[in-house]
């Protein structure tokens, strides 16, 4: 029964939150209409997307986008720098292919995303059974330090979060 | 005085911003290889926009009623972004990389972007 109305309740939750932050104001009236398209829209196109992307443990996601943004900020700098000062020819870059250990697709195209909003790295392809990533870094010295880093910081966090 | 207060961290947070594009379009027209310019837009899309935004923020919540809706800007561009830039990467691929010029998948056979048929390329 529940599952019949609320098909994606981390999508009506989402969208009752989208929908205020549009309307930019908290009121009862808003949070209602939002509450209503939460309802409408996952029943909706449910039929497009029958499987039920599972988070278990969605409180740690907060953890992960905290360490994200900082990483952010902290590359913007570290590239910022690489970019302004480093001559074109001193620039190592290089493709870096990184084997992944998680499988479910969210998992995987939230990893590439994180990837490629950090500045220095780009995800640029998965193989042919998306069990790899293929990441082209800017400028490093050693590409497997970057990618034990990704493996270590962002897939371990994943892990936990999705699986 | 609060007043003051966000005129400062409004003027910081633009021109944070503000600096942060300029080094990413400076990025885009000093790097030479079309991956290596595929970084520039990284900085401009997530720090730059990321520094404006909050200037946006913390001047409604200073002189007026107060907005989120920034927020949203923020996260639809974090969604967004990497796609496009994935797709011009795969694109690169496509065109002026040979599969031998790629570390091989650890995993896998080939990456996907070169999993194609030999028979359906009709251009040698």
């Amino acid at each position: 029964m529940i599952r019949r109305i609320l098909p994606h309740p981390m999508l009506s939750l989402l969208l009752v939150i989208v929908w205020c932050l549009l309307v930019n104001g908290l009121s009862l009236g808003t949070v209602v209409f939002g509450a209503i398209l939460g309802i409408i829209i996952p029943v909706v196109t449910a039929p497009y997307w029958p499987d039920r992307p599972l988070i278990p443990h969605p409180h740690r996601m907060l953890g992960y986008i905290l360490i994200v943004l900082w990483d952010i900020i902290v590359a913007n700098v570290i590239v910022a720098g690489i970019v302004l000062f480093k001559r074109n020819k001193d620039m190592k870059s290089v493709w870096i292919a990184i084997p992944l250990d998680l499988r479910t697709p969210e998992a995987i195209t939230i990893l590439a995303g994180t990837i490629t909003l950090t500045p220095g790295t780009v995800s640029a392809d998965v193989s042919d059974e998306g069990h790899s990533l293929l990441v082209h870094a800017l400028d490093a010295d050693d590409p497997d330090a970057v990618r034990d880093e990704i493996k270590t910081r962002y897939e371990r966090r994943l892990k936990e979060i999705f699986e | 005085m609060t007043y003051e207060i966000g005129e400062i961290l409004v003027s910081l947070t633009i021109v944070i911003g503000a600096a942060f594009v300029l080094v990413g379009s400076i990025g885009l027209v000093k790097l030479d290889k079309p991956m290596a310019r595929l970084h520039g837009p990284t900085k401009a899309g997530t720090l730059g926009v990321g520094g404006i935004l909050l200037a946006s923020i913390i001047y409604s919540f200073a002189y007026g009623d107060g907005s989120m809706h920034e927020l949203l800007i923020m996260v639809f561009l974090f969604v967004t972004a990497p796609i496009s830039a994935h797709f011009i990467a795969k694109v690169h691929i496509h065109r002026d990389h040979t599969a031998q010029e790629l570390p091989d998948p650890p995993n896998d056979r080939v990456w996907a972007t070169k999993d194609i048929d030999p028979e359906e390329t009709t251009e040698a």
